[in-house]
């Protein structure tokens, strides 16, 4: 895709180049995070990316973001799921939370010392359900106390910040939850497992007890369901999608290598793999039109008047923010797969150029991670509602 | 009379720990606990209590976050 090159996707570049691409290997193997990469987008200012100029932030829009997590995916796609995740975060907050002084302040913080926020929103005993929360935010006073049992967190043990859901407070329904953040002094983290999975092995994401505490001004007043609905959901999917994109691209890229090798070593002649090519292209193609798509929609109803209560809020367009990322992680893995299949024993070989290992091990996470079949048995709910009228 | 239709479709269906009957007509159903996959049951069953459908531009949280919201979204197809 030609980005348009702003200084973030410039930056972006760099330390997908530079820091990246270099450790990706060894992320994978070690299954360890990738530090340098993390490391380079702090200094690179890209943590705050999405803050307003006004507190210091780059003020870029989430078509710029899905860019930049694209192109990192494309080398290693642990530091652009973290990325990701972070950026979700970061949007939650600016979207939900600025009118709140102490979150101005915060952003203001994050934009200098650039702070990687970790979310905790898995809980044991709630089946992976993000709307659910069996922990309760007990306050006392100015200051509040909030123990969960989580069965993942995602860089947990190298996050600066946390931002977690839970019950209201303890009286309060499983489903009605608040938004907490939780500042590196005031929380411990009890690991209670590894993380040792087939792919994404960077973003060391293994089972804590989290123990914290902090200032009521710290729990967001807006709803968790609403934030949900209207921001966490869709920016997910979306930033994922650039993830997903950025993984797919780099499968095809090498297969397209592959071709031009073949296509060299005979002139004149069409190898019969460039056929699969372009199958391969094409697929590639859908893909990232209903990532554009979906994107372009959600920029423009996400500032709408009525975003609080307009079609964000909808049946009809959670049903079709959850058939994006049904679609699209299922074709991620068929890409990935056509892209091995066209390069051959060389895509198959670990040590080569080609190899597909780690895209393919990385592509399955993303409709193993949040779970398709959940998606599908939500959306068979609302169907049982919706008229498509 | 309706909001006591609307109460009784709440109550079958809702999937509520806090008492129906203890709810003001305006209270957040979200925040009493109603699910999203329990809202559903909920709409189901109003439109069979009230012989009606709910077309889908009215199938979001707003219109069914209380039981005054219901009722108006009731009122407005039966009018």
């Amino acid at each position: 895709m030609d980005n348009p090159a702003t200084p973030m996707i410039l930056a972006a570049r760099l330390v997908a180049k530079e820091f990246a691409a270099p450790h990706a290997k060894a992320v994978d193997q070690d299954a360890r995070f990738p530090i340098e990469a993390v490391t380079a987008l702090k200094r690179e200012k890209l943590l705050s990316a999405y803050v307003p100029a006004e507190f210091g932030g780059a003020g870029v829009g989430l078509t710029e973001l899905v860019q930049i997590v694209e192109i990192l995916a494309r080398e290693c796609a642990s530091t652009a799921m973290i990325y990701a995740m972070h950026q979700i975060q970061v949007i939650s907050i600016v979207r939900h939370a600025m009118d709140n002084p102490w979150y101005q302040n915060y952003l203001r913080e994050l934009v200098q010392h650039q702070y990687l926020i970790a979310s905790v929103t898995s809980e044991v005993g709630v089946g992976g359900e993000m709307r659910r929360s069996h922990c309760a935010v007990e306050v006392d006073g100015q200051r509040f106390k909030l123990v969960k049992d989580a069965t993942t967190i995602s860089y947990g043990a190298q996050a600066d910040d946390l931002l977690v859901t839970a019950r209201r407070n303890p009286d309060a329904a499983h489903s009605d939850q608040s938004l907490i953040l939780v500042r590196k002094a005031d929380y411990t983290l009890e690991q209670k497992g590894g993380w040792d999975t087939m792919g994404m092995r960077g973003t060391c994401s293994p089972p804590f007890l989290m123990s914290s505490v902090g200032d009521v001004a710290q729990i967001i007043d807006v709803p968790f369901g609403d934030m949900s609905a209207q921001t966490v959901v869709p920016v997910s999917h979306l930033l994922w999608g650039g993830c997903w994109m950025g993984c797919a691209a780099a499968a095809v890229n090498k297969a397209r290598a592959f071709v031009r090798g073949q296509a060299r070593a005979n002139p004149g002649t069409v190898p019969p793999t460039a056929l699969r090519l372009a199958e391969l292209v094409s697929m590639m193609q859908s893909l990232r039109t209903s990532v554009q798509a979906c994107l372009t929609e959600y920029e423009t109803l996400s500032v709408a008047d009525d975003a609080a209560v307009g079609t964000l809020t909808s049946m009809g367009y959670s049903l079709k923010m959850n058939n994006l990322k049904i679609d699209a992680t299922q074709a991620l893995p068929n890409i990935v797969t056509k892209a091995l299949s066209i390069c051959g024993i060389l895509g198959y070989k670990n040590d080569s150029k080609f190899s597909m290992s780690r895209h393919l091990r990385d592509a399955h996470s993303a409709a193993i991670m949040v779970g398709n079949d959940r998606i599908l048995a939500t959306n068979a709910n609302l169907l049982l509602v919706l008229k498509d009228d | 009379m309706s909001k006591e239709q609307i109460r009784q479709v709440l109550k079958e269906h809702g999937k509520f720990s806090a008492d129906i009957d203890s709810l003001a007509d305006n209270a957040d159903l979200y925040e009493a606990g109603m699910t999203s996959h329990a809202s559903v049951n909920v709409m189901l069953a109003l439109e069979d209590a009230f012989d009606l459908e709910f077309p889908d531009r009215m199938l979001k949280r707003s219109v069914f976050e209380s039981i005054n919201a219901i009722d108006a979204a009731i009122q407005e197809l039966t009018a």
